[in-house]
This record gives C-alpha cells, structure tokens and sequence, in this order.
C-alpha cells in the first residue's frame, strides 16, 4: 500500500507528467514563468489547490448527484483559490500583483479538475490528496524548469540573485532578452517535451503520416 | 468612438489571449487539428466572451465592489472577496442558458456548436477576459468591446493554428517533437508574429 502511495506521488513527475504528457494546465501556467520566485509561489499555490480539492471532492464523491458535479466541484475548486488568492494578498502583495489574473485562473486550471474528474471521484480522500499533490508538483517541476531557463539566461539572476553579471551593470553577460518575452516559454516548453520523450520513448506520438519508403530501380 | 477601436485592435492583435498570455492553452492544443472544427469553437469563444465579459461587469459594479450595495441600503458592503466565484458561476450559468436558447431556437447553430459549449466553462481564456476587465476596471461600453474583440483573437488564433497543422502533418518531424512538441513551438513562432503589432498605435 505504502509502495502504492509512493508511485502515485512519483509517477506524476515524469512518466505521467500533467503538462508534457496529459496536456493539462498549460493555461495559467506560462505566463508566470518569466522568474523563478514567481514560478515557486504559484507551484505552491497549485499543488496546495489541486491536493486538497482532490480531497475534498472525494469526501463528497459519494453524496453529488453527477448531474450537477461540475458545478460542485467548481465551487470547491473556487473557494480554495479565493483562499489562496487572499493570503497571498495579506502576505504576498508584490508577488500577488505580478500574478495578477492568473491566481484567479487556477479554478480554470484543466489539472484541478481533471484530477477531480479522472481520479477523486472514484477514490478514497488520502489517495486522492497524494494523486493531486503529486500531478501539482509534476506541473510545478515543468514551471521551475522553465523559469529556471527564462531567468538565468533572460536576466542573468536565479531568485533575484546575479549569477551571470549583465553587461548592463558591468558584468560580461549579454541577456537573452527574448527569453522575457512571452513567445520563448512555448519553444521551451516544445524542447523539454522533446528531451521527455527522447528520454522515454514510449511518450512519443503516433504518425499521422508516413513517408514511404521508395525503392531505388 | 477611436477610443473602442484602439482597445480592440489591441485586445485582438497586440495583447491576444491565445499568444501573450497563454489563455485556453489546453483547448488550444487538443481542438485545433482541423480547421472546420477550430472555427466552431472559436465561434463559441467569441460569443460567450461578448456575453460574460459585460455580464460580470454589471456583477461587479452593481453587486460586488465596494458601495456598490448603496441602492439596497448597505453603502460600507465590499464584497469584492466574492469576486472568484461570483465570475465562475456566471460564466457556467451563462453557457448553461446559452445552450438551452440555441437549443430551442436555432437548432442548426446547436448540433454545429453543441460539443464545444460545455468546454467552454472551464476555458481560461472566458475567465481570463472577465477578470482582465476588472483588473484593468473597464466601464460598460468598455467591457462589450473587449469581450467580443479578445474573443475574436483568440478565434483567429485558433483558426491559424489549425490552418498551420493541417499542413504540418505531413511534414516529416523527429519522432519526440511529433505532435504536441511541434505545435508549442509553431504556436511560439505566431506569437513572435503576433509581437510585431505591438508597436502599433491608433
């Protein structure tokens, strides 16, 4: 049971990753990428949302009639976020304001309720709380990992702290400044997907088309 | 008046939803391999955009914000906390509504619509319009123009992709980029496209 446990929190991370795998919440995700403080809170905010939801729609699994799940699940969903959308304002203001709309679109974050619909509605609270923190760290690892590229590389600093010197403050490090730009978060997300699958294999998609193999005469 | 057509042409080109901010991603992706279907959905977005965006405007300022009570008798009510789940129910009512209408009334437009239209309750992008009006604290005529020209550029945002993808699949791509990799970075290389209007002024 133990060993079950483990699993469902592990294999979130990269064998059944929300976002490279399931294409899950890539929606609120990316904008907030542009520096890893940013990145943490919001993958903290994510997988607290996403694992007591999980749980708490699996107390109830057994008392919603399944005509009106939705709209229940929605508004467990949306009072956990309003929750978190709070606390981050009374403790968090700065960062609060450079999430701006997207703690909001957590409720709309295709992870929550997909965790909610695939899996707590069909399992126990415990095992559903561990499923939907491990898919919000799996979505959180992506997020760091494309902050960590976009703040290195972008503005020279890890959490605010100078790493490469830039040239603007007399350092020898010239940013990448597309890398702060919205457009470079969809290439880096598309080459972590590749290094995914080049790593498991098994991830890849099936062809549509081949190209035929022509017989030299 | 060249005050609307700025904003939409900013909130259709500059600050599209789909490709600045990230918004209905997931929607994005798995709905835009074939064209025909891409402009149903969009279609969908454009509508309910138009219809929830002013919606919960009146929510907000006769409901929600601070004194906005005053004309039933409690002018020091600040029930903005509420904002979050007053935007989400109003936009699953709305869909819910609009489908029994179109339902009732235009049956051709349903059976063309009908499968998109519960997905749209949890598109970023519906709940991503609503709360951009509030933070940026659009007035009325504001919040029509926004919703229905942000939910156009996300309707030509799809209906691109689509167009780009149906090419795309014959074209012989790395196996671990097949699929979802190569559309995130077609889907970059639009918004780069798209990044070019940002200078634009009207």
């Amino acid at each position: 049971m133990a060993h079950k446990r483990r699993a469902m929190l592990v294999d979130p991370l990269v064998d059944n990753n929300p976002i490279t795998l399931q294409v899950l919440g890539i929606c609120s995700a990316l904008a907030v990428t542009s520096s890893m403080q940013v990145a943490l809170v919001m993958t903290i905010a994510v997988t607290l949302v996403t694992g007591f939801a999980s749980m708490f729609i699996s107390m109830l699994r057994n008392h919603i009639p399944s005509s009106i799940r939705i709209i229940v699940q929605m508004v467990i969903i949306a009072s956990l976020v309003i929750l978190v959308d709070q606390v981050l304002k009374a403790y968090a203001y700065e960062i609060s304001k450079t999430l701006s709309v997207f703690v909001g679109l957590i409720i709309t974050n295709c992870i929550v309720m997909g965790r909610a619909e695939a899996f707590a509605m069909k399992n126990p609270p415990l095992d559903s709380f561990i499923d939907g923190v491990g898919n919000g760290l799996g979505y959180g690892l992506i997020l760091m990992l494309v902050g960590f590229i976009r703040e290195l590389f972008g503005s020279g600093s890890l959490f605010g702290i100078t790493i490469l010197p830039t040239v603007n403050n007399g350092g020898w490090y010239v940013p990448n400044g597309m890398l702060l730009l919205p457009p470079s978060a969809f290439f880096i997300i598309g080459l972590i997907i590749w290094a995914f699958r080049a790593w498991k294999p098994s991830q890849v998609e099936e062809r549509e088309y081949e190209i035929q193999k022509v017989e030299a005469h | 008046m060249e005050h609307y057509i700025a904003l939409a042409v900013k909130a259709i080109f500059v600050e599209n939803l789909a490709l600045s901010f990230f918004l209905g991603m997931c929607t994005f992706i798995a709905v835009s391999k074939k064209i025909s279907t891409a402009i149903g959905l969009g279609i969908s977005v454009m509508i309910v955009q138009a219809i929830t965006v002013p919606a919960n405007n009146l929510i907000l300022n006769y409901l929600l914000a601070p004194g906005a009570l005053s004309w039933a008798g409690f002018p020091d009510v600040d029930l903005t906390f509420l904002g979050l789940i007053s935007y989400i129910g109003v936009i699953a009512a709305l869909v819910q509504i609009l489908e029994m209408v179109l339902d009732k009334y235009f049956p051709p437009l349903y059976n063309a619509l009908g499968v998109f239209l519960p997905l749209i309750t949890v598109n970023c992008a519906i709940l991503g319009g609503s709360l951009f009006m509030v933070e940026r604290g659009y007035d009325f005529g504001e919040s029509v123009t926004y919703g229905l020209s942000s939910g156009f550029g996300w309707a030509l945002a799809i209906t691109a992709m689509a167009g780009v993808r149906e090419k795309l699949k014959y074209s012989d791509i790395p196996d671990g980029l097949q699929g979802l990799g190569i559309t995130f970075i077609t889907a970059g290389l639009m918004a780069m496209a798209f990044m070019s209007f940002s200078g634009v002024k009207l």
